[in-house]
């Protein structure tokens, strides 16, 4: 009985050093809260990771959409969200309804990237016309094959591979596409796993998708990028991080958000400190994880939009496609 | 009866031996490949993981934090999240549910109540586990204010394994022979000696073995505890559930954030970056290992405490 309780004491004083080592110093819990877009995680993860490494305060980092995050952001639960599109009216009159008062900063961009499968001999690019009738609700059930849309192109099934409802790039996509967000046909294959989607495309020949660039950027050896002509006349852009931050990768090119809770009395400085040391790292580490960096005219405003600290949104509750990230701020003045 | 007839007729008993001693074969064959489909499939899959995680198996992986270079990633938040979440399933599923099943089979009495709670406890076995989740939402993170905690998540998955340990303490108490219950009330023990002193003793193996294989469950679960909210990436671990200062215990632990081990491996699986799919696999194989080890635990433990009960 001795022997047992020594031992059980032995193991209780082993398990309770092993705890409570890393947390040893642990004085008064400082913890950020962050939510939001899967798209914009992997830029957030790496700030949150340097951060952490310099600093004290404790950064958590979830993934429920864009919706979802900003479902809890206006219960007040996050401190930041991260936003693969503009915050939306729906969305504004929630936070309103709370209190809840945010500032919009744009921390990098993201090319939306139509992909078909590499055994796809007979496009060569795409208008935005074209994509419209494929991904309209009016297609559904009715544009099954290729030269539905096309009269020139074969008779190949048409399959169509997109992100779920739930997604801001699916509300991007067709705000930039068939002009109205989150109207869509919804008989296509959808999937919050992009690698569902990319394997997909990759097993059919008459597959056609679309997701982030760096989905596309790792799987270049199974699938090939569509270059987008945005308007009759004008040239085919294909998507890389050149066409995007020139602006000519139109109007698949999209700028990702964080929102901040600048409620007063909600508004803590940590917080303050993290996005401070956010939008100094971001050019640095939005490339490091693959995506497209502000140009530095624009990160220069959206700091000087940071320091002084005013909330709003520079979109009415639509996610307008291809607005200048300036243009966007000054009309938050 | 001619001996030429019985011949004839011993050869036709001959025959029948030999026919159905063939079905035996056959069947056995049968039971062998169903058997072997489903080892197999594991062992390919096991096989495959491990082949495409191997670089990764280190020790680094198990004490580094998640990070966005896949090299240097590791699980620690993950399994220690995994580890404090699995105490709260245990603490709370174990009491409630050995207590439940000692009720149904020695106290209840036997009528439509009782039968009513029965089919209750064995279709909640079989509700889809993403409905705990939903309720855990409704109830725990929201009407309780408990938050996404390791406190809701042990919670929900103790909720969810609740039906399996009911079930295993039933049937481990049904195993016991009646003589036993009997000669105890013959010598004037009281309904809880018997329970305290002969019952739970005795089905106390096949009691643990359903709790290992209900924990084993838990601990692959992932829909119910993305549910809830648990976070993706988290860089420190929960505060000490044991300090150095009076009263030495600390529940601070209970309303922490959390990750665990499934959620780490689905959120690297979902990353367009290969070298994150190696992690992703590492971090299977290691759950696969872990609830093997688990259930092998059941299997040695009832082992050796059936051999030490002598009726």
């Amino acid at each position: 009985m001795q022997s047992k309780f020594v031992k059980a004491l032995g193991i209780a004083t082993l398990v309770a050093g092993a705890f409570s080592m890393p947390t040893a110093h642990a004085a008064p819990e400082k913890v950020i809260k962050i939510d939001g877009s899967s798209t914009v995680y992997p830029i957030t993860e790496a700030v949150a990771e340097e951060f952490q490494k310099e600093k004290k305060t404790k950064v958590t980092v979830g993934i429920s959409g864009t919706g979802g995050g900003f479902k809890k952001f206006c219960r007040g639960e996050t401190d930041i969200s991260q936003a693969s599109r503009p915050i939306l009216q729906k969305e504004m009159d929630i936070c309103k309804e709370a209190g809840v008062q945010y500032i919009e900063l744009a921390v990098a961009y993201d090319a939306l990237t139509v992909v078909i499968n590499p055994k796809n001999e007979f496009i060569k690019s795409l208008t935005v016309e074209e994509l419209k009738k494929m991904w309209e609700p009016a297609a559904q059930g009715k544009i099954k094959t290729w030269k539905q849309v096309n009269a020139t192109w074969p008779d190949t099934p048409l399959k169509l591979f997109g992100p779920g409802a739930d997604s801001g790039t699916f509300d991007y996509f067709t705000e930039a596409v068939v002009g109205k967000a989150k109207s869509s046909r919804g008989d296509f294959t959808a999937s919050e796993d992009d690698n569902v989607l990319v394997n997909g495309v990759a097993g059919d020949v008459g597959g056609m998708g679309y997701f982030g660039y760096a989905y596309y950027e790792e799987n270049q050896n199974k699938l090939k990028a569509v270059p987008i002509v945005a308007k009759a006349g004008s040239p085919a852009v294909s998507p890389s991080p050149e066409t995007v931050m020139n602006g000519t990768y139109q109007p698949l090119s999209r700028p990702l958000f964080i929102y901040v809770n600048a409620t007063a009395g909600a508004f803590k400085p940590e917080v303050k400190a993290f996005i401070d040391y956010y939008l100094a790292k971001a050019p640095e580490l939005v490339k490091e994880v693959k995506y497209v960096p502000l140009p530095k005219h624009e990160y220069a405003a959206v700091t000087a939009h940071w320091k002084a600290l005013k909330p709003g949104t520079g979109f009415g509750g639509v996610p307008e496609v291809g607005v200048k990230i300036e243009e966007l701020i000054k009309r938050i003045q | 009866m001619t001996q030429a007839s019985v011949l004839k007729n011993l050869d036709e008993v001959r025959a029948m031996i030999k026919r159905h001693k063939l079905n035996d074969y056959i069947f056995a064959i049968v039971g062998l490949i169903a058997l072997m489909i489903g080892l197999l499939t594991l062992l390919t899959l096991f096989i495959d993981l491990v082949m495409d995680g191997f670089e990764r198996f280190s020790l680094e992986f198990l004490t580094n934090y998640p990070s966005r270079r896949a090299v240097n990633a590791g699980l620690l938040s993950a399994w220690v999240g995994s580890l404090l979440v699995m105490v709260v399933t245990f603490l709370s599923a174990v009491p409630m549910g050995v207590a439940a099943g000692i009720y149904l089979e020695e106290y209840a009495p036997k009528n439509w109540f009782s039968d009513l709670i029965e089919i209750n406890v064995t279709n909640l076995a079989g509700v889809p586990s993403i409905v705990y989740g939903l309720l855990a939402l409704g109830l725990f993170v929201y009407i309780l204010d408990l938050g996404q905690s390791i406190l809701t998540a042990g919670l929900t998955l103790g909720l969810l394994i609740l039906p399996v340990v009911i079930v295993a303490t039933r049937e481990a108490i049904r195993g016991i022979p009646v003589a036993i219950r009997e000669a105890a009330y013959a010598v004037g023990a009281t309904k809880w000696q018997v329970v305290s002193q002969h019952v739970i003793h005795y089905s106390f193996g096949g009691i643990l073995t359903g709790v290992i294989i209900g924990m084993a469950r838990a601990l692959g679960e992932t829909a119910p505890v993305i549910t809830i909210g648990a976070l993706t990436f988290i860089a420190f671990l929960p505060p000490s559930p044991v300090t150095t200062e009076p009263p030495f215990l600390n529940f601070e632990w209970l309303s922490s954030g959390f990750t665990v081990l499934p959620i780490q491996m689905f959120n690297w699986l979902s990353r367009p970056d290969h070298a994150f799919h190696v992690n992703a696999a590492a971090t299977g194989a290691l759950i696969i290992v872990v609830t093997l080890l688990m259930n092998g635990t059941a299997i040695w433990l009832r082992y050796r405490i059936r051999k030490n009960i002598k009726w």
